[in-house]
């Protein structure tokens, strides 16, 4: 290993020699390779990348990465991560987490630090189930789902990831698969490009304990009926022959057909993301099979101050006319005396 | 003072003011340890109050006491009983009835003993013949109405007047011990700049018990206590919470580091987290976290990241950091967990001092964990100890635990300020050219440390986790390879022995016992042993403040005396520490778990008791 003397990287630089242990055809593999091609794209030196877990298959993620790695405990690293933003501000730093560890037992963490607008890049792989347990249900299983401690189909109702980040008046949210490499790449470039907190949902195939959960609406036959790609500034349709979009009905969205009743492409909802009101992207996040199709891309990115901002300026501001600069003036600051003279 | 005033001297005393906690009793308390402190007196302070912020009035459960034990010479403790009694109400003569000399002066509101008040305090008659206070000078003050009446003329209402009440018998307790009131006016004068009329208010009620209590006969001749003899230097008033926060800035500095503190509140260990939040203007980051659990984990955040990192908490807050130590034991990164003792277990005694973590603090993680664990012991101390703790976790690249105790937090003591230059250096193993290519769990030989690589750093790059690693930094399960690391993380705290000062005996070299304290039962230990070294018994002190590793001379010094006893409040777990470090010796025990620091007397007592037995 040497010093990365250009910020002119390849994916390949982010590569290092450690075997990687996640089962064939799990959906981690794609994903591993998408964020090695974000990285080659963002104008960083690779020693500036951080990248922090907490427990399960996910948060092996930062031993296959040739950058800096902290592998913390179950559901921490959001809390863990925080600390190395904080302290360092000029770092990039990654928190890679899975729905257990950053919605159950990470649950508290995962919703302040949004809240904190801590400038990190939280993706959160969601397969709905614990793997690395060997299949139990997790926050994001769909009600009913039989696993191994739920034999008779789970009772819970289950988080829904971005309505999360929303009621965290969260300022990135976006939602990507495991499969579309391009898409990925280009969702993690941005997240990593947003100053603030950014939470990435990785629809995410666990091969052996829920196998095509996601299949319902992004399988391969489906996927282009059942999913919209959202960008900014651009309008909300999808379908394979483009003749579909969204328009608000009241409060509601509702799937419009482009030519029918009167309605025109110029109709059709376009995409603001650095709108500050989170209601629409609520509702976007919220979109599901068979209702609406289920969207993808980046749903808000909204500009404002991070903590770390926030912090350096209280300090800066502080010790500009501060009468104590050291901790030799602290010791002798007021009251103190003399005394045994 | 006019020149007719009666004035007897006296080598030192203890006042305890006592109130309801909503009475003001601290401040009041505050005010004259600083005073006294001010004038040249040593001194220690006790502050003794409820959980609850405004427990129900007038009940002994919502009794907040404020002891101050001042003089020339022999101040080691907030001593054991006092010679003036404030009591702002009967619950608190119920509550303090047992810790007042026989002869004690009582100081107390007439006008707050109505009968409902006594009967709260579930007294049946006059609390004063209930107690056994007979031989006791007792002074009914009418403090609420002569309140009132100095303030008549401020247009205040009386609920907003009465809450000088405090300042009223401070003013007649500065009186009785001939103090100026200048300190406690610039006090008000600088806290009220804003507001001049509550500042003026204050002063006058002040004034006004002076004045009062120049009237009473009870209270005279006053008493005057002379300076101490302190060694030169220039001195201020500490408590120990304030102390162990600046101990941190000071090693920060020293060896160049940003300081992070990731804490959440929590009784009595809150107030090193504010007086951290205070200090931006020496780039002190903290982070009040959302649990305790994410207050540790952000600090290994930034030890990961190349700051001087700090966790503080007490007790069930260290149970939650549990697996966050391990972590830190695993990733072998410097920080320092800060645990402020209290009455345990679970919430058990909040507001109370206990030094019953002890166990936790050495075992309470899974699997093979060792720490260094050191325990402050008297307030000013604790500077000198979150000094050595991050001296040690720096240059050492491990978690250490300082443990304090409510008793210590609170209570305050003057201190002579060090002068930055005088401290000892601190030079953390950071990562350089010499470790390449860099193996993150390569050792230094002599301390066994692990280098320190800070992300930013080019050629650096590694991981750093809680799974067992090879030397170079790979995910390993071979059963050679993890019993390696396990012993070259125990050898690394076993080398901080060298670190460590040896022990020190209070008293002859040798004799017939040897009282062991450790942390911050030391003070009232100390009382106990010069008054039997005086009677002519054979008794020495040792304090500990290094719990893991122990001194090295530890067995050497224990070998020199026929009896051991240990004293602490708990059970035994520094005794059973003791037999299990250093075996082959027969420790005796003296426990209290009531809350509540020894008493010297209660030492003493026991002290003879174990000399006499065969």
């Amino acid at each position: 290993m040497t010093a990365s003397d250009s910020y002119q990287h390849t994916a390949d630089d982010f590569k290092n020699n450690q075997e990687v242990r996640w089962c064939p055809g799990c959906g981690n593999h794609a994903i591993l390779n998408a964020v090695r091609k974000a990285l080659a794209q963002l104008d960083i030196p690779r020693e500036k990348f951080v990248f922090v877990s907490g427990i399960g298959c996910s948060s092996r993620f930062p031993y296959y990465m040739n950058t800096y790695g902290f592998h913390g405990i179950h559901g921490r690293a959001a809390a863990i991560a925080s600390g190395i933003c904080i302290a360092n501000p000029g770092l990039s730093v990654w928190q890679i987490t899975g729905d257990g560890d950053a919605l159950a037992i990470g649950g508290n963490h995962f919703i302040h630090v949004i809240r904190r607008n801590i400038d990190m890049n939280i993706l959160l792989f969601n397969n709905q189930i614990y793997g690395m347990t060997k299949g139990q249900y997790s926050p994001t299983s769909g009600k009913g789902l039989v696993t191994r401690t739920s034999p008779f189909g789970t009772i819970e109702e289950p988080f829904s990831v971005g309505e999360l980040v929303m009621g965290g008046r969260g300022s990135f949210f976006a939602r990507a698969t495991d499969y579309n490499i391009s898409l990925s790449t280009e969702i993690y470039v941005e997240a990593a490009r947003h100053r603030g907190c950014s939470v990435v949902e990785v629809l995410q195939n666990c091969v052996i304990f829920n196998d095509g959960i996601h299949d319902l609406m992004t399988g391969r036959e489906v996927r282009d009926e059942r999913t919209i790609i959202l960008r900014h500034g651009e309008a909300m349709i999808f379908g394979r022959e483009k003749d579909r979009g969204l328009m608000l009905d009241g409060f509601k969205l509702k799937v419009v057909k482009i030519g029918e009743n009167g309605i025109s492409a110029g109709d059709i909802l376009v995409h603001d993301a650095k709108e500050p009101d989170p209601a629409i992207h609520y509702l976007l996040a919220g979109m599901r099979y068979p209702d609406h199709p289920l969207a993808l891309g980046v749903i808000r990115s909204v500009d404002g101050k991070t903590y770390e901002d926030e912090l350096e300026e209280q300090i800066t501001d502080i010790r500009r006319d501060a009468e104590i600069k050291s901790v030799d003036d602290l010791l002798n600051s007021e009251p103190v005396w003399e005394a045994g003279h | 003072m006019a020149k007719s005033v009666k004035v007897v001297s006296k080598e030192k005393a203890v006042i305890l003011f006592s109130g309801d906690s909503g009475d003001g009793i601290q401040l009041a308390g505050t005010l004259f340890a600083d005073t006294a402190a001010h004038y040249g007196n040593d001194l220690i302070t006790f502050p003794d109050f409820p959980a609850e912020i405004r427990a129900p009035q007038g009940t002994v459960g919502g009794v907040s006491g404020f002891q101050i034990h001042f003089g020339k010479t022999g101040i080691d403790s907030p001593g054991d009983y006092a010679d003036v009694l404030v009591a702002m109400n009967p619950a608190a003569i119920k509550a303090n009835a047992d810790r007042v000399k026989p002869t004690a002066t009582i100081i107390y509101d007439s006008d707050n003993f109505t009968a409902r008040n006594i009967e709260k305090a579930s007294y049946t008659g006059d609390p004063f013949a209930g107690e056994k206070l007979g031989n006791c000078n007792v002074v009914a003050a009418p403090v609420s109405s002569m309140v009132k009446e100095a303030l008549k003329e401020s247009g205040m209402d009386s609920r907003t007047a009465l809450r000088t009440k405090n300042m009223f018998v401070l003013g007649m307790v500065f009186r009785l011990f001939d103090r100026k009131l200048d300190f406690t006016e610039n006090f008000f004068d600088t806290k009220f700049a804003d507001r001049p009329e509550i500042a003026e208010a204050n002063k006058t009620v002040l004034r006004a018990g002076y004045n009062y209590a120049g009237t009473v006969e009870a209270l005279s001749p006053v008493i005057s206590i002379p300076p101490a003899s302190l060694p030169p230097g220039r001195y201020r008033n500490i408590n120990g919470n304030t102390a162990t926060a600046w101990g941190f800035l000071a090693a920060a500095e020293k060896a160049g580091l940003e300081i992070f503190a990731g804490s959440y509140p929590i009784t009595p260990a809150t107030g090193i987290l504010e007086e951290f939040a205070a200090r931006r203007d020496l780039g002190v980051k903290t982070f009040q976290a959302e649990d305790e659990i994410a207050g540790i984990c952000a600090a290994l955040g930034a030890a990961f990241a190349g700051s001087l990192a700090v966790t503080s908490t007490s007790g069930p807050g260290l149970a939650l950091k549990s697996e966050a130590i391990g972590l830190a034991v695993m990733a072998e990164l410097p920080v320092v967990i800060v645990n402020v003792q209290r009455g345990g277990p679970s919430t058990g005694l909040p507001t109370k001092t206990e030094q019953a973590d002890l166990m936790q603090a050495l075992y309470g993680r899974n699997g093979e964990s060792p720490v260094v664990v050191l325990a402050a012991g008297s307030p000013s101390g604790c500077f000198h100890f979150a000094y050595e703790a991050a001296r040690i976790a720096l240059e050492h690249m491990t978690p250490v635990i300082l443990l304090t105790d409510g008793y210590l937090a609170n209570g305050s003591e003057p201190w002579r300020i060090p002068e930055m230059k005088d401290l000892p250096p601190i030079r953390p193993p950071f990562a350089g050219k010499g470790e390449m290519p860099f193996m993150p769990y390569g050792r230094n030989s002599s301390t066994l440390a692990r280098y320190w690589a800070i992300p930013g750093t080019g050629g650096f790059e590694h991981h750093v986790g809680g799974l067992e690693k090879t030397p170079a930094g790979i995910v390993s399960y071979l059963p050679e390879n993890h019993e390696l690391m396990v012993r070259q993380r125990a050898d690394k705290i076993a080398a901080v022995r060298e670190k460590v000062a040896d022990l020190k005996v209070c008293g002859r070299d040798s004799g017939d016992l040897l009282i062991v304290g450790w942390g911050g039962s030391g003070g009232y230990i100390v009382s106990a042993v010069k008054e039997l070294q005086s009677e002519g018994f054979s008794v020495s002190y040792a304090n500990f403040n290094y719990i893991n590793p122990l001194p090295g001379n530890t067995r050497e010094v224990f070998g020199r005396f026929r009896k051991i006893a240990v004293a602490e409040l708990n059970l035994g777990q520094f005794a059973s520490w003791l037999r299990s470090q250093c075996s082959g010796f027969r420790y005796e025990q003296i426990n209290k778990v009531q809350g509540l620091p020894f008493r010297a007397g209660e030492i003493r007592e026991k002290c003879i008791e174990i000399l006499k037995s065969v």
